[in-house]
């Protein structure tokens, strides 16, 4: 019994560590700061408490028949030959294939909702943003406005961000985890995304998928701001910085690590296509 | 002195039977590659289209060819379980000649194809073409040599069980590649054309 | 082209951290060849182990080479948590990133082919024939071959450390990253020739034992009187018949485009990188099942004799392995639901996915129902078991909530994906195999292993486990990547990998309790002798005496019941006095030597030393031809000698 204590205690301090660690940061995904994460949050809670159904009674057991029919234990019946129950056999059977059935039908659904490529219905006209992973940083071209940036997307606050999305190097996976999940972006083809910021705010958004050494500095920000405020970044990106022509856009390209934001005006709206395009045809380097 | 024995299975059954479990296997790494060539087998890259490249009367040539040789793997099994040494040399011999006349054909093909400068680098599509047909071949070529060595330890051994079972396997894995080829016809050579 | 092919000093390691380990390794094999020189041990090392047949010496080989492995991918892991407790902010931490990019690979790649394998093969070995009732496998030298072809590749991944480099890709070696384009020098050549050659074995050896299951069982085991582990070993190997051709074809695939400017997976020039992460997790996912399916079949072993009770609901058993067998195979897109994939493509793999948790759940509560109403002598075997059913049940819900492509969006590649794979496999397959190595080693070394030290390990592996993961879930949902070589200040995510750290160290510390209780039993061995049955087992491996004699078998046994020895003990039946002559395998090098040319290949082929590689390619053909002219492949222990042998064991 005192052994048992031990253990309890042990194991209390343990998860009462493990709750104060988890403080030291935001649980981005827990916290979400807009439509889609808010979806994805709530789809991971319903099925964590969906699948406690059996995951509880599996550990009840396992401890009160460990406990119970201990060699020493000379009370508890004991049936060497006991080996097989049809009723109870379909018990265990049944009840993970029950709760299987509902979590199908959450699947199904929440599948089709999230699909990252399914429009968010919006009152405000959506913003288009192609987005290029690079060797070893993120280029965000905005078709409709003629600019980019690089490891810096602004976004106007309650609007739906149409995110187009390709690779100029292998393949990296486009995550802001407080916004939405994540979608790869592969050279040679484009992948669709839409997220959305509730409000204004400043998120981490960063490549999940290895791509290399310089992978770890693949980090850029998300800067949601009101409508008036984005427009006014935007003009100013438009007028003041440099240029991105296609040679320009090579250079860039070239693998280089943590690199800081950029702006660049007078951006072609093919640029994102062209892109591609490189992967698609033989010799089709120049514009 | 007798040796204990209470396996149900002869070690010729067991050989046997572990070769179609390995054919079995084969059988996946030609889907595989069959996976492969249905996936890239348009992605030409600005080059002509795979069905263009190829001639349909030397790919029915090398399927006439290669069937034959089936058939006289067949006959040569069916000698040897009737104890002919000759006969089943005979008839080894014949399809084996077969055989490399079949990779005779292939490999011009390839070579052809090469030289037009539809070589295996020049497209994905190109790439799995070779690597399916080329597997193939590459197949052929071991069961050729297989059979070589065989007629020779045949001739210096005569029809001793283990020379048995190994022509046993030989004539399925032959069987087996006939059977691959006529997909490869279909899929490839018929498809393409039409 | 010169002699070396592309190798020139520069490959030589560059860096003092690779430089120690090459020393270390190179004492370490200087130590081994001056201890066999001075106790004068070459003949025994050569003719008792590196060309035996027997499956239960392949066995120990396998084990020990696997173990080794397992070690080295440990260290691999203590560098990564290392680096990642120190990385932030302005502190890049202590390797660089390319560093730390080959030591992730080569942890994962290590891990899984060659620790993880490794130990599921020496089981096998050691266990199916004895339980099966059979003296030996269908195809005792091509047995030989897998395993000098999986130590050729265990090779390669070493030789790697210490001449050249090896990826820096991630363990699956994604393209376009592993091409030419990206992937320059020889390291992905490494992985792809390791994998290969290491491949080619698992096959053959999969072919091996789903033969020898299926012709050589004893009179009288019909199916569905094979021990559940026998049936788990079935099911594992009709995964590796189908899944490891594809692995073969897909990294060859890979080889092609690197060696021969094709263009399968390319960026451009009409590859399909996307069909690679298909083909490759065709086999990853059954791969996965390969390791775990044998477990489960250890766990159905030992809670009966622990808990001196049959196995509860031996029917769901057998019915619940062949379902996930089944299932294994329309998994795969699983890995991947964050490639752009319709939604019905996403739902319909995770709702697939999800339906194997209904057979793993049967599993368990077959388990449990095993315990019940049993009598239960709490063992280490019983703790690993005990702890393995927490874990994997926390695991398994990380699992299913991973399978829904809602939730994935935001949980893969993130640390919380990484903490459910490790919990699966930490739990599922290594927790079962050093149960079983617990269980069963009496049987081939004669003695028990100590139990204070073994429950130790237990703990410092549990705890040590929880401290080292539980952080990385937390870390998941904080939105932490997997594979950062350096993190920013700010983020708050130092102290969760510095507790990570702690519990690798106290992993560390189960490791070190294991090697003491190896030591610690081997010491007191004489208190510890076990008979040929120390648990008072149910199956057929515990009818034969400890240590086993080389022919398994004086008499083959005769089946009458599932639990086949359980049964003739209830039975009372009586040794049999006459024996028999015995035919056994003669040793045979050509395995140790095809695999040592396998090694030449691979060696060949990753260097460009082409005439290394046609000429090693040649002495296989060359091997292959002596052997099939050498018809005296056996060898006849006489009735007499057999007889003698029994009485010796019997103290007669």
């Amino acid at each position: 019994m005192r052994r048992f204590l031990t253990g309890l205690v042990f194991f209390v301090i343990l998860i009462g560590g493990f709750i104060l660690l988890s403080r030291s940061a935001p649980l981005q995904i827990l916290t979400p700061q807009g439509p889609v994460a808010g979806e994805e949050y709530h789809l991971i809670t319903t099925a964590i408490g969906l699948m406690l159904i059996v995951v509880i009674p599996v550990f009840i057991l396992l401890f009160f028949f460990a406990w119970r029919y201990r060699a020493g234990n000379e009370k508890a019946v004991y049936l060497p030959n006991w080996e097989h129950s049809r009723l109870d056999e379909c018990i265990w059977w049944a009840v993970p294939t029950l709760i299987v059935a509902a979590l199908a039908v959450l699947t199904w659904q929440s599948t089709h909702a999230l699909d990252p490529y399914r429009p968010l219905s919006a009152t405000t006209t959506p913003l288009s943003v192609d987005v290029v992973a690079l060797d070893w940083k993120w280029l965000f071209i905005y078709p409709a406005q003629g600019i980019a940036s690089v490891n810096y997307l602004e976004i106007p606050a309650g609007t739906p961000i149409n995110l187009y999305l390709t690779a100029d190097a292998p393949m990296n996976s486009f995550w802001v985890p407080e916004l939405s999940g994540q979608i790869y972006a592969m050279p040679g083809m484009s992948t669709e995304l839409h997220i959305e910021a509730s409000g204004a705010g400043a998120y981490g958004g960063m490549s999940a998928n290895f791509s290399g050494d310089g992978f770890s500095g693949m980090q850029f920000l998300v800067h949601s701001v009101p409508e008036g405020e984005f427009n006014t970044w935007v003009a100013g990106v438009r007028y003041a910085s440099s240029t991105l022509s296609w040679n320009i856009y090579e250079t860039l390209a070239k693998p280089s690590e943590n690199n800081p934001v950029q702006t660049f005006s007078a951006v072609s709206p093919a640029l994102y296509t062209q892109i591609i395009d490189t992967y698609m045809t033989p010799s089709s380097t120049s514009m | 002195m007798r040796v204990e024995s209470t396996q149900e299975f002869s070690l010729a059954e067991r050989t046997t039977f572990g070769f179609w479990v390995y054919l079995m296997s084969d059988c996946l790494l030609f889907a595989s590659l069959f996976a492969v060539y249905a996936v890239l087998h348009a992605n030409t890259f600005g080059g002509p289209s795979l069905g263009s490249l190829f001639s349909l009367p030397t790919a029915l040539r090398e399927t006439l060819i290669l069937l034959t040789s089936s058939f006289t793997a067949g006959l040569a099994l069916l000698s040897a379980n009737r104890g002919k040494v000759g006969h089943t040399i005979a008839w080894l011999s014949a399809t084996a000649l077969l055989g490399a006349a079949f990779l005779a054909i292939e490999w011009s093909d390839f070579a052809s194809l090469a030289r037009g400068g539809s070589g295996p680098s020049r497209s994905g599509a190109l790439s799995s073409f070779f690597a399916l047909v080329g597997t193939h071949g590459a197949h052929v070529t071991l069961g050729a040599l297989w059979m070589l060595f065989l007629i020779v330890s045949i001739a210096l051994r005569g029809l001793t069980p283990p020379t048995l079972r190994r022509l046993t396997c030989l004539v399925l894995f032959w069987h087996f590649l006939d059977l691959v080829w006529i997909f490869i016809f279909s899929i490839v050579y018929l498809m393409g054309a039409f | 082209m010169s002699l070396f092919g592309t190798l020139s000093p520069e490959a030589l390691p560059q860096n003092p951290i690779v430089w120690a380990a090459a020393v270390f390794m190179a004492l370490v094999v200087l130590g081994i060849v001056f201890l066999l020189t001075y106790f004068k041990r070459w003949r025994w090392l050569w003719g008792e182990w590196l060309t035996s047949l027997d499956p239960k010496r392949i066995g120990i080989m396998y084990l020990i080479a696997a173990l080794v492995m397992l070690l080295r991918g440990f260290i691999d892991a203590a560098m990564m948590r290392a680096q990642q407790s120190l990385s932030v902010g302005a502190s890049q931490g202590y390797l660089t990133p390319n560093h730390f990019d080959q030591i992730f690979t080569a942890h994962g790649t290590i891990m899984i082919f060659f620790a993880a394998m490794g130990l599921m093969w020496g089981v096998i070995n050691l266990i199916v024939p004895l339980q099966i009732g059979s003296r030996d496998v269908a195809f005792p030298l091509l047995n030989a071959l897998s395993l000098w072809l999986f130590i050729a590749g265990a090779l390669l991944v070493n030789a790697s450390l210490v001449i050249g480099e090896f990826a820096a890709t991630g363990w699956l070696a994604y393209p376009p990253l592993s091409e030419l384009a990206y992937s320059p020098g020889v390291g992905v050549d490494y992985w792809i020739w390791a994998l290969l050659i290491s491949g080619v074995g698992s096959t053959l050896s999969g072919i091996n034992f789903f033969t020898t299951i299926s012709t050589m069982r004893a009179p009288g085991m019909t199916l569905m009187k094979m021990p559940i582990f026998v049936w788990t070993v079935l099911s594992a190997m009709v995964l590796v018949i189908f899944a490891f051709p594809v692995l073969t074809a897909t990294v060859g695939l890979l080889f092609l485009d690197r060696f021969a400017d094709m263009h399968f997976f390319t960026a451009g020039y009409g590859g399909n990188m996307m069909m690679y992460v298909n083909l490759i997790w065709a086999w990853g996912h059954p791969e996965v099942y390969i390791l775990v399916l044998p477990a489960f079949g250890i766990y159905s072993e030992i809670v009966p004799v622990f808990s001196q009770k049959r196995l509860f609901g031996y029917t769901s058993m057998v019915i619940a392995t062949i379902a996930i067998t089944a299932l294994s195979f329309s998994v795969w897109v699983h890995h991947f639901f964050t490639m752009g994939a319709g939604a019905d493509v996403n739902a319909f793999f995770g709702i697939m996915t999800m339906i194997i948790a209904i057979p793993t759940g049967v599993k368990i509560f077959n388990w449990l129902f095993t315990m019940y109403r049993g009598r239960i002598l709490f063992y280490s075997p019983m703790y690993w078991f005990l702890g393995f059913v927490v874990l994997f049940t926390i695991g398994g819900m990380a699992g299913v909530l991973l399978a829904i492509p809602g939730a994935d969006f935001q949980l893969h590649n993130s640390l919380f994906l990484v903490a459910h794979f490790h919990t699966m496999i930490i739990s599922g397959v290594l927790f079962g195999y050093f149960a079983g190595f617990t269980y069963w080693f009496p049987k081939f070394f004669g003695f028990t292993l100590d139990e204070r030290w073994g429950i130790r390990a237990f703990w410092c592996w549990f705890i040590g486990f929880l401290l080292a993961f539980v952080p990385l879930y937390i870390l998941g949902f904080m939105g932490a990547t997997r594979r950062l070589a350096h993190y920013p200040a700010g983020l708050g995510w130092q102290g969760l990998f510095i507790v990570a750290a702690v519990g690798v160290a106290v992993i560390a510390l189960g490791a070190l309790c294991q090697i003491i209780q190896v030591i610690v039993s081997l010491r007191g061995r004489d208190l510890r002798r076990a008979g040929s049955d120390p648990w008072n087992g149910r199956t057929l491996e515990w009818a034969t005496h400890t240590p086993v004699p080389s022919y398994s078998f004086a008499h083959i046994p005769s089946v009458e019941a599932r639990d086949a020895l359980w049964d003739s003990k209830q039975r009372g039946d009586k040794e049999v006095s006459s024996y028999e002559a015995i035919a056994l395998p003669r040793n045979s090098a050509l395995g140790l030597i095809m695999g040592v040319l396998s090694f030449s290949i691979g060696f060949g082929m990753v260097w460009h030393i082409f005439w290394l590689a046609i000429g090693a390619f040649l002495g296989i053909v060359l091997c292959l031809m002596v052997r099939s002219f050498n018809e005296d492949t056996e060898y006849i222990t006489s009735a007499e000698e057999v007889a003698r042998s029994e009485h010796s064991y019997l103290g007669v």
